[in-house]
């Protein structure tokens, strides 16, 4: 058994996995970083968009600080965020992105003069200043006051990821790509490392190390349709859920995207909207702005999505093979817009739907997108429950970004929690001492193999791992998408709780020889249904509507019952649902809750008598 | 109808001392709007789940499902299946090292690269948290982030017959990427630093010129413009050099 040491070991290699391990190694650590695939290829890279900072440089960003930032964070969020950390988050962006320059990230620079734009579908003018020539330049995107988003053309992501990887490679941080990360290695109180699968071989390996972050990034593999990249799968929370000790956050908080394409749900950028580009329905008519008539498209996308899924619902959408969908118009952006500015978007109209933008409609439709929820940590990115172990990026609720994530914001919360969290580990491991015990670490190996035996032989039964999957997916895609309700959450959780007997009784059809595909899924397919159960019953529970979830049955935001966080935990292994517990969604209260100025206003407040209460049907 | 596709693929997992090379017939009926990206995978569902390659965006932007295409190396995701002919060969990329199937591993091989080439910005200034970014010319922006739209897929790689025939031959990514910093204001690198990173026959001087790397880059890189250019810069490095300068 290959054993590596190090002080600090990353489960990810994306932006805020890489983000931490350079902090820490310029303190001096050794670093390395796991990842299932080469660090670019992480799925930070296809974030087309941008990063929020409120740096204030184009005309269209004047007035903009991190007060405005801070605020729109805490309303986009629906009031579920933990404020101290939003303010932290918005304060420290504007520094980041400098940082960013510094390293290397081509941001786009402001060109002082006039210059065209395009809101709801009509051409506007701006001067950008003279004075600000050069600095780093903004656009607008969806649910801010300002524009707020630095980019670089349409390939923000990857721009920074590329950054960000080479700046590791200077520093000497290692990248152990092609490594899977399989369980944690802990005894209850202290995280010592992983135990991984190598991915050129097959074999198993032990990491172990003085503190461990989980950067894994998403889940969104665990529904059928998702903009995620197929390695989001949620591999890494499983580790962490099989310990019972570590809490997962409000795991019901999913983000729907309002323009995934039809049918291979890859998304088309928020940038379309915030350049002007508007939905249209099966009339070619505009919708958006008779439900949201100041914001129209540009509406938050908890908002978008579900005024579009309700305007399909009403009998507006197309009628498709792939079943319905709405159309993106971006046409009178002209050529050299979309082939420039929206490249990207261009070349996956044309490669993956044979549509032309310049000339064509888009047909898209909202699909799962964002996990708000996720390993729960303080503000030091410091997981609950187990000493040593740190989580930060989209695989954290850290959590500034409550029941709804603003495009733009989790992008730059990659590069400030991975830079934050990158300080406290440092800290850490300054006063570390760590001892660790060879008996832990061979029973989790003993473990790790013996459930890698049992698929393999079929010892537990013949399952085919693919179909249970699918079962899994089919019952949040049905119950526990953007509207939901008692009814099919019940069914949705019933569902589940039958897929979690089949997930143990799955078998391999293949010899699980090498680096063997069937057999990763199958490793993970449990956790995974664990997983899913926590956001079907989590949302069962919550019987609110709050940002990105929605109670056909219980419609208004209730934040005397609910202004809280789910905390998830799976406490034995023979259980059959997860064990819920709640917390206060802040301490520090900057702006109390009230009208987001978006969406609808529905809310019971704090001091709404109890028996005032339920306005649900 | 639809048609009944026929995949060629190429099989071998040296992790099992029973495999040896071969090619694998699967029969697969096609559908609407269908990709290699789904065809592979309902391969793998439905009939081989052994099966091994590698996939992660599906959408064009990561670079990892580079393989060779009915002869030419491309992006397997990016590749829609109505515009193949009925029998379809799929090989790994060659040059790197073969993990299984159709995935190798360019992961070690680009992280090798990054060291060779120092794939980073060279510069003696500190970062300032307390001061305004340093300006930019949003026109040097957008020309650094042409050749920064690389993705690391190994299709120049593999379609280049210098790098199929050295393997310490730099090949085409690595070239545009040191053309990469070569034009940003911020590597304060001089043209004699990057003259001894590809001045020589692993670098600019071992390439033929005959463009297979432009051919293939699905991100159309312009890769003959970059390969000029470096020729140029270094061949006038080269000669100062030879007089002393
Ligand atoms: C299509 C798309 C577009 C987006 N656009 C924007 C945007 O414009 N602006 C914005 O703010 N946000 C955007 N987002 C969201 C944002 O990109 C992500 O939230 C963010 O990049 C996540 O970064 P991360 O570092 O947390 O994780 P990731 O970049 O996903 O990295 C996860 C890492 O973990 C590794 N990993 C996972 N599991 C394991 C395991 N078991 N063992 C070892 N390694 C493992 C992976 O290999 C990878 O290296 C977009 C998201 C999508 C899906
Ligand atoms: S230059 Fe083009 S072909 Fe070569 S690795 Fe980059 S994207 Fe791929
Ligand atoms: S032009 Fe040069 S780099 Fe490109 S394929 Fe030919 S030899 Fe290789
Ligand atoms: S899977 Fe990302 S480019 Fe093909």
């Amino acid at each position: 058994m290959q054993t590596i040491y190090t002080d600090f070991l990353v489960v990810g290699a994306g932006l805020a996995g890489e983000r931490a391990a350079v902090q820490a190694a310029d303190a001096g650590f050794s670093v390395i970083c796991l990842s299932l695939v080469p660090a670019r290829r992480s799925h930070s890279s296809a974030a087309q968009g941008g990063m929020q900072a409120s740096l204030g440089n184009s005309v269209m960003g004047e007035g903009d600080c991190p007060d405005v930032h801070f605020e729109d964070t805490v309303k986009g969020s629906d009031w579920g965020c933990d404020q101290e950390v939003a303010r932290l988050f918005a304060d420290t962006a504007p520094i980041e992105m400098r940082r960013l320059a510094h390293w290397g990230v081509p941001w786009n620079r402001v060109v002082p003069g006039k210059s065209i734009y395009y809101k709801g579908g009509k051409q506007f003018e701006k001067i950008e200043a003279q004075e600000k020539e050069g600095l780093i330049m903004a656009r607008s995107f969806g649910g801010t006051a300002k524009w707020r988003t630095c980019y670089t053309s349409d390939g923000t992501g990857h721009a920074v990821m590329c950054t960000m990887d080479n700046r590791c490679a200077q520093m000497g941080v290692e990248v152990h790509d092609k490594t899977e990360a399989v369980a944690l290695i802990q005894d209850g109180e202290t995280c010592f490392g992983v135990v991984a699968r190598c991915l050129r071989t097959g074999e198993l390996r032990v990491y172990l190390s003085k503190a461990t972050m989980i950067a894994a990034g998403g889940f969104g593999r665990i529904y059928p349709n998702t903009t995620n990249a197929v390695i989001c799968d949620g591999g890494a929370h499983t580790m962490c859920v099989n310990t019972g000790v570590v809490p997962m956050g409000n795991m019901e908080a999913v983000q729907f995207h309002p323009t995934g394409i039809v049918p291979t749900d890859i998304l088309v950028t928020e940038g379309c909207r915030g350049d002007g580009g508007t939905l249209l329905d099966v009339n070619e008519k505009r919708f958006m702005h008779e439900y949201e008539p100041e914001k129209a498209e540009l509406a938050s996308r908890d908002v978008v999505s579900r005024w579009m899924t309700h305007h399909m619902r009403e009998g507006h959408g197309v009628k498709s093979p792939y079943g319905e969908h709405l159309w993106l118009d971006i046409r009178h952006l002209g050529e050299e817009h979309i082939t420039g500015k929206l490249r990207e978007v261009y070349e996956i109209c044309t490669s993956f739907l044979g549509v032309d933008p310049i000339h064509q409609l888009i047909p898209v439709r909202p699909t799962q997108h964002y996990s708000m929820g996720g390993i729960r940590t303080n503000k030091d990115g410091a997981a609950y429950g187990l000493k040593g172990l740190f989580a930060a990026g989209e695989a954290a609720c850290w959590d500034m970004h409550g029941f709804n994530r603003l495009g733009g914001n989790s992008l730059a919360e990659t590069v400030v929690a991975g830079g934050i969290v990158g300080r406290k580990i440092a800290e850490y491991l300054e006063g570390c001492e760590t001892e660790f015990k060879t008996s832990l670490i061979n029973d989790e190996v003993k473990k790790q193999q013996a459930r890698i035996d049992v698929l393999v032989s079929c010892a537990n039964g013949s399952e085919n791992v693919y179909k249970v999957r699918r079962v899994m997916q089919d019952a949040l895609h049905k119950g526990a998408n953007i509207f939901r309700n008692q009814e099919g959450l019940e069914t949705c959780v019933a569902e589940l709780q039958e897929a979690l007997v089949r997930a143990g009784k799955v078998g391999l059809r293949s010899d699980g020889k090498g680096v063997n595909p069937e057999l990763a899924v199958a490793l993970k397919l449990e956790g995974q249904v664990k997983m899913a159960l926590m956001v079907a019953y989590g949302a069962l529970q919550r019987t609110e509507s709050r940002g990105s979830h929605n109670r056909e049955d219980y419609t208004a935001r209730n934040d005397r019952d609910w202004l809280n966080r789910t905390l998830a935990y799976w406490k034995n292994e023979g259980d059959t649902l997860p064990t819920l517990e709640y917390e206060a969604a802040t301490e520090v209260v900057e702006i109390p809750p009230g009208d987001r100025g978006y969406g609808k206003s529905e809310i019971i407040s704090a001091d709404t008598p109890k028996d005032a209460g339920k306005k649900g049907k | 109808m639809s048609r009944l596709l026929k995949f060629n693929i190429f099989r071998y997992n040296p992790e099992d001392a029973q495999s040896e090379p071969h090619m694998q017939e699967f029969v697969l009926e096609e559908t609407d709007a269908m990709t290699l990206f789904i065809a592979l995978n309902r391969i793998r569902e439905e009939q081989d789940p052994s099966l091994q390659f590698d996939f992660c965006c599906r959408a064009g932007i990561c670079g990892s499902c580079g393989m060779v295409i009915n002869g030419r190396p491309g992006l397997a995701c990016h590749t829609k299946t109505k515009d193949l002919p009925g029998e379809i060969t799929l090989l790994p990329l060659p040059v790197f090292k073969l993990v299984g199937d159709l995935s190798v591993d360019t992961g070690s091989w680009f992280r090798e690269m990054y060291t060779k080439t120092e794939s980073w910005i060279h510069t003696e200034k500190e970062f300032d948290p307390e001061a305004l970014e340093e300006r930019m010319d949003n026109k040097d922006a957008v020309s650094i982030y042409e050749l920064e739209r690389c993705v690391e897929c190994g299709c120049c790689i593999a379609a280049c017959g210098t790098a199929r025939m050295r393997d310490d031959f730099l090949g085409a990514a690595a070239l545009n990427r040191v053309a990469r910093f070569l034009i940003d204001p911020r590597d304060q690198r001089s043209e004699k630093d990057y003259y001894e990173i590809i001045g020589n026959d692993m670098g600019i001087f071992g390439c033929m010129g005959l463009l297979a790397c432009e051919d293939v880059c699905p991100k159309h890189l312009p890769l003959q413009n970059q390969l000029g250019f470096l020729r140029r810069k270094m061949g006038i490095t080269s000669l100062k050099r030879l007089f002393g300068k």
